[in-house]
């Protein structure tokens, strides 16, 4: 067993696990944060994106003891205040989401995505950027419309954007 | 129409608890004392069993069981069935070998299920799943659909010849007679790709006993757990109905593979008993890929007879149909009577033959993929007008139109009754949204650029809102295909609605709730809907062949219009007026022609408290239930039109624009209506240009995993135009069609029409994989930039 110690939504915990847990397991089965999921077995569906520190990752392929002194945010710490974050809103707006799976690791990687491109986002950036993150249901027209706005609104609301 | 009420784009009520990570999907749940199940699969496509040796395993830490077919056949626990039967055309029936959950003595594909491990976790059930030893007589597999018949190695020993039925339909006299006559035949050999469903969610399952209550529950990803749970009591035979709860929460996506019963929940459920502790398995994205029932898999010749102007005179049609290793749930039915009858397409056709030949092959089960028989169809007659306009130097919207059904109700000669449309509109609206005038111009400049482009359409039907229970019943069916709700409203006038339909991502919490709002006049946040529960609901059919809004929503209108009558005694006592005087609008009961009245809310309180009247009079409360069975079909049809540009020196295809205009009848959300064309398009450009599952001869699945089997992603597709006509369903209270399947049943038809209209012949077949278009571009008469001019 290996201690960990990690910031996880802004609190600090820490357990003794089985140095093969992955990240996404110690957030689902550990601390019960299962709105990060598990879509895929080889790192191709982008269900389970959270950010370590501030950068997008896919919590089924890093350890959790390699995120240990490190600081986590899933999709459950992405609202602040019990505001909405705006990507969130955005994607309720836009009906960017229809049976509710791939959503979380959708908007931790739109976020990310405003993060490295800025909030002023074209249709083919977007598209190209949503490599690593298949949805089944929507046929991604919506995700996409959700993400531009988001973006934007996340420029207009920086108060409902959450410090990470 | 208000801000909530039927025709709004209301933003939907479940969305709150998706966007913040709270919903709940089985793998969320977690009960005390919990087990884990690894299945041990068979790796081999075609095997003898000799022998099982779990002793090692069994020592492995953290083993809590070890269960193979042997214990199932010792519990007398039933097989998996087909709920469908058809009868061969001889008039035989179907010949359906034994499923059982484990395998006994024989495994019939890789990733059958031949033990299963439970333990304490699922790491140490995995371990000890690989300490099992298996004793395997390995056999030849029969692999391919066009072969398997005959092939010599035999699936079933009741399929000596591996044919399941040899099912037709149709009148084959009349068809040759047309054919005898026709001016002109177009014949094609068409392959419908086999495809895996892949909702994001894997399918899961957490079986669980009270012996206290000597009832057992599962949680699992069910698109239908009512169905599962009538197949769990009265087939597989866990327990009676009042003894097995199946609750299906929050459900990841199905798209039909969430419709079927499958091993892995069954097995949960009885070995929660077995091994006396909650049992949870979740699927991995491989084990997704090997068992989840694919869809298609159809092998076709096609022949399309006309007269000299290109007036269609008959159709005929020769499908295999692959049914893989064993009939899953509802497999029997997708090739025949979800297939042939809509063969007729949008077309007035006096002639058509159909025979299907299901076959056993040694690969994952097939059943129902979105769309189900109706893409296969839809492609079939679509490739085949296309080529026909071509052959006969038409343009091919004119041919279209020149041979659609124009007056209704239009009986085919394949069972359907279409009972309203209006075709011509549909190819209107699409062409101009399209731009279709501009198209050659488009097509000049690609030329110029060393592209090839093209444009194809689409003109498909489908039959939804499945099914009037008489009809199918007389077809095979083994249940009826009604829906059930019960609307109960609360003494504070806040509503709950159970409905028998399950959601799945087609958002009936907000589209339903809708429905109620603008009925009862109350406002939307009071209405909750209740869905995914046998507990809660009584019964209900679920949710496939788009008929939610069709049948379920009719079913709730039906519960309504009971709760407005019984409203209205309600009101007649506490305004001490006559019942005939009573009018409910907006919301309110009122005494015609005075100013007297109350809101809804006041006569839930009244009809509650029943102090206005006594019981000799009146029951107390407010709570109405429906059962409503279909009285046809619902036919949505719609023109889609692809316009795609090729690369000849890469093979890429682009899609330029897509174009939708569909006929759903009245629509209730708009915003969930698109949502749910949009999908279903990006699953039909999957399956023309990308999707594909492939076998090698050993039987082994080469294309297991997202790395291997290629998926649409966003880059892949453009930002869809979508369009509607509305012709109201005249068969429903609703005017509802149903929308969930168009696109997947239109678009492969759209993309490879357009395909083969830029490479300038036929000569390719879906997935039109970039090495594909690469090759059949070397051959394609366009080339030249002066040749498309």
């Amino acid at each position: 067993m290996s201690a960990v110690s990690l910031t996880v939504n802004g609190k600090a915990v820490t357990a003794d696990i089985d140095p093969r847990t992955l990240l996404v397991q110690y957030l689902r089965e550990n601390l019960r944060l299962t709105g990060t999921h598990v879509g895929c077995d080889t790192s191709q569906c982008g269900a389970c994106v959270v950010h370590l520190d501030g950068e997008a990752i896919k919590a089924c392929t890093v350890l959790a003891v390699q995120c240990d002194g490190r600081s986590v945010t899933t999709i459950e710490g992405l609202a602040s205040g019990g505001e909405l974050h705006p990507m969130q809103a955005a994607f309720r707006e836009h009906h960017g989401l229809q049976c509710g799976y791939c959503t979380p690791g959708m908007i931790m990687t739109a976020v990310d995505l405003v993060r490295r491109k800025g909030n002023s986002l074209d249709e083919h950036t977007i598209r190209d950027e949503l490599e690593g993150n298949i949805c089944r249901c929507t046929g991604y027209h919506n995700i996409v419309k959700a993400i531009a706005a988001g973006a934007e609104n996340m420029a207009a609301e920086p108060q409902k954007v959450a410090a990470e | 129409m208000t801000a909530t009420g039927i025709g709004a784009s209301v933003r939907r009520k479940e969305d709150q608890r998706f966007i913040t990570g709270k919903g709940r999907y089985v793998d969320d749940y977690n009960r005390p004392g919990q087990a884990h199940a690894s299945f041990l699969r068979s790796p081999h496509a075609h095997a003898t069993i000799r022998a099982i040796d779990t002793s090692a395993a069994a020592g492995m830490p953290g083993v809590v069981g070890i269960l193979t077919g042997e214990d199932l056949a010792a519990d007398k626990v039933g097989g998996l069935i087909c709920g469908w039967m058809i009868h061969s055309k001889d008039g035989t029936p179907m010949k359906a070998g034994a499923h059982p959950a484990l395998a006994q003595g024989k495994v019939r594909y890789v990733g059958d299920h031949v033990a299963v491990v439970i333990a304490e976790t699922l790491a140490q059930a995995k371990d000890a799943a690989e300490a099992i030893t298996v004793d395997y007589d390995v056999l030849p597999a029969v692999v391919e659909t066009a072969k398997a018949a005959g092939a010599g190695t035999v699936v079933h020993d009741v399929a000596p010849d591996n044919t399941v039925f040899n099912w037709h339909l149709g009148n084959q006299a009349d068809v040759e007679a047309a054919f005898a006559r026709a001016a002109h035949v177009t014949t094609l050999d068409i392959v419908n790709n086999r495809l895996v469903p892949n909702p994001i969610e894997p399918r899961a399952a957490v079986g669980e006993y009270d012996e206290a209550e000597e009832a057992f529950t599962l949680y699992t990803t069910s698109q239908n757990p009512h169905v599962a749970r009538l197949v769990l009591s009265a087939f597989i035979g866990i327990a009676p109905e009042n003894k097995l709860r199946v609750v299906a929460p929050d459900v990841g996506g199905g798209f039909g593979s969430k419709i079927f019963i499958y091993a892995e929940e069954t097995v949960c459920v009885w070995a929660a008993k077995k091994v006396g502790r909650p049992v949870k398995w979740t699927s991995d994205r491989t084990e997704a890929f090997l068992c989840d029932a694919h869809g298609r898999d159809h092998v076709t010749h096609a022949e399309l007879a006309m007269d000299e102007g290109g007036k269609i005179l008959a159709l005929k049609v020769h499908t295999i149909a692959n049914l893989g290793a064993y009939l899953s749930t509802f497999s029997s039915s997708v090739p025949t009577y979800l297939y042939a009858p809509l063969l007729s397409g949008q077309y007035n056709i006096p002639a058509i033959y159909c025979e299907v030949d299901g076959v056993y092959t040694n690969t994952a089960p097939v059943d129902a993929y979105r769309g189900a028989g109706r893409p296969e169809a839809t492609f079939v007659i679509e490739r085949l007008v296309e080529v026909a306009a071509r052959e006969l130097n038409q343009d091919p919207a004119k041919f279209r139109r020149k041979n659609y059904v124009k007056s209704f109700p239009h009986q085919t000669p394949v069972i359907m009754m279409y009972d309203g449309g209006d075709y011509s509109a549909s190819l209107d609206k699409a062409l101009e949204i399209a731009d279709h005038k501009g198209f050659p111009r488009r097509r000049r400049e690609s030329a110029r650029n060393g592209k090839l482009r093209g444009i194809g359409f689409s003109s498909y039907i489908e039959a939804c809102g499945i099914a009037p229970s008489q009809a199918v019943g007389s077809l095979g069916a083994g249940v009826g295909l009604w829906e059930s709700a019960e609307v109960r409203v609360n003494p504070t006038g806040s509503i709950e609605v159970l409905t028998g339909s399950h959601s799945h991502g087609q958002g009936h919490e907000t589209t339903f709730a809708q429905l109620v709002s603008d009925r009862l006049g109350v406002p939307i946040e009071s209405v909750t809907i209740v869905h995914g529960d046998t507990d809660k609901v009584q019964f209900g059919m679920g949710t496939y062949g788009s008929r939610s809004g069709a049948v379920g929503m009719s079913a709730i209108a039906k519960a309504i219009d009971k709760v407005v009558a019984k409203g209205r005694k309600v009101a007649a006592y506490a305004l001490e007026a006559g019942e005939d005087d009573i009018e409910f609008k907006d919301g309110r009961f009122s005494v015609a022609g005075t100013d007297k009245s109350l809101a809804f809310g006041e006569v839930a309180l009244q009809a509650y408290v029943a102090h206005k009247f006594s019981g000799a009079q009146l029951e107390p409360g407010l709570k109405e239930g429906a059962f409503y069975d279909p009285t046809n079909f619902t036919f949505p049809a719609g023109m889609h039109i692809c316009e795609l540009e090729i690369d000849p020196d890469t093979g890429v295809v682009t899609i330029e624009r897509f174009t939708a205009v569909d006929d759903f009848g009245n629509v209730i959300n708009p915003m969930i209506v698109e949502g749910q064309v949009h999908g279903g398009i990006a699953q039909g450009v999957g399956q023309a240009l990308f999707e594909g599952a492939l076998y090698d001869s050993d039987g082994q699945l080469v294309t297991a995993s997202f790395m291997d089997y290629r998926m649409p992603r966003a880059a892949d597709l453009p930002s869809f135009e979508v369009g509607m006509t509305v012709t109201p369903c005249p068969s429903n209270p609703l005017g509802i069609k149903g929308c969930g399947e168009a696109g997947a049943i239109a678009a492969p038809a759209a993309v490879m029409n357009a395909l083969t209209d830029a490479l300038g012949h036929e000569n390719i077949a879906m997935p039109a994989t970039p090495l594909a278009v690469w090759r059949a571009a070397q051959g394609s008469p366009h080339l030249r930039p002066e040749a498309a001019e």
